[in-house]
């Protein structure tokens, strides 16, 4: 990739292209072969190094995004909990509020009542940058998380 | 009383190709682009100086720096990899029309992590940049921000 006279690009470039393709494709059904391909990558180096690069496996961290794409509507828009469930990807609504709870630490349904009263003035590109690895996700794999 | 802002850095991973997709896809204007000498103040590999700035904002420059500007050879790779993996945000782009913006950059080949969708400030989607660099494009409503 590394042409004379240029900077070699950092290899993890074409991690984020497939982090990039999670964030942008969340509500898609997603499988890893499509994810590892964004990345040029086979299935097997592609999880071992994303999870080096970022911290956690590209399912994991697809779960994540949809979570958190789930609490911003939540926040924000006038839908159901079953209809964010599936606008994030979720086919089960309860796999979906299982991991919201998991990874949040209240329902679905509670996030939206606390949150009812409005959102906090945080820009939503903020809000979607802070989202991070964190430890209170478990590791069993869910329906939305692939392995 | 500091006035406003005039410079932003952005790190960028090849200032050939940033020059390229600031000024051909996103629509900038080129403002410097000078290359000092090696022995120019002990910077080195060959210093250059690349700012562009957004056609109607003229007084705001855009630094679209070499990692290696001003650090040791360590710290500019630490640089590269954080814009590589998309770590680094540099801010927000504004816009009159996000949605027309939005069609016009995706169909330049601009990637965005988000369509444009309605926020209590306003209109917002979220691109990045050739390197990795994240920006929020976002159309505040008419009379500022609510």
């Amino acid at each position: 990739m590394a042409e004379p006279g240029r900077p070699a690009v950092p290899a993890v470039f074409h991690l984020r292209r497939a982090r990039d393709l999670m964030d942008r494709c969340f509500a898609e059904p997603l499988d890893l072969d499509d994810i590892a391909a964004a990345a040029g990558y086979s299935r097997y180096h592609f999880v071992r190094t994303f999870r080096a690069a970022y911290g956690e496996t590209p399912g994991r961290y697809l779960t994540r995004r949809r979570i958190e794409r789930a609490a911003d509507l939540l926040r924000s828009a006038n839908l159901t909990v079953t209809e964010v469930c599936h606008a994030v990807g979720f086919a089960s609504l309860g796999t979906f509020s299982r991991t919201f709870s998991e990874l949040l630490g209240e329902s679905p349904t509670a996030y939206r009542a606390r949150h009812a009263a409005g959102s906090p003035a945080i820009p939503g590109c903020f809000a979607m940058a802070w989202s991070r690895p964190r430890t209170a996700i478990s590791d069993k794999p869910s329906e939305a998380s692939q392995p | 009383m500091i006035s406003g802002f005039s410079h932003v850095t952005c790190y960028v991973l090849d200032q050939d190709r940033a020059k390229a997709f600031y000024t051909e896809k996103l629509g900038f204007t080129l403002n410097t682009d000078v290359t000092m000498g090696d022995g120019f103040e002990g910077a080195g590999h060959g210093f250059r100086w690349l700012t562009v700035s957004p056609p109607d904002n003229p007084e705001l420059e855009i630094i679209l720096a070499d990692p290696r500007m001003g650090n040791d050879d360590e710290s500019a790779a630490t640089i590269r990899a954080l814009v590589a993996k998309g770590a680094l945000g540099t801010g927000v782009f504004a816009t009159d029309d996000v949605r027309k913006t939005y069609e016009e950059l995706s169909a330049r080949g601009v990637e965005f992590l988000q369509e444009p969708v309605e926020r209590p400030y306003g209109y917002e989607a979220i691109l990045r940049d050739d390197s990795g660099n994240w920006f929020s494009l976002t159309q505040h409503p008419a009379g500022g921000a609510s």
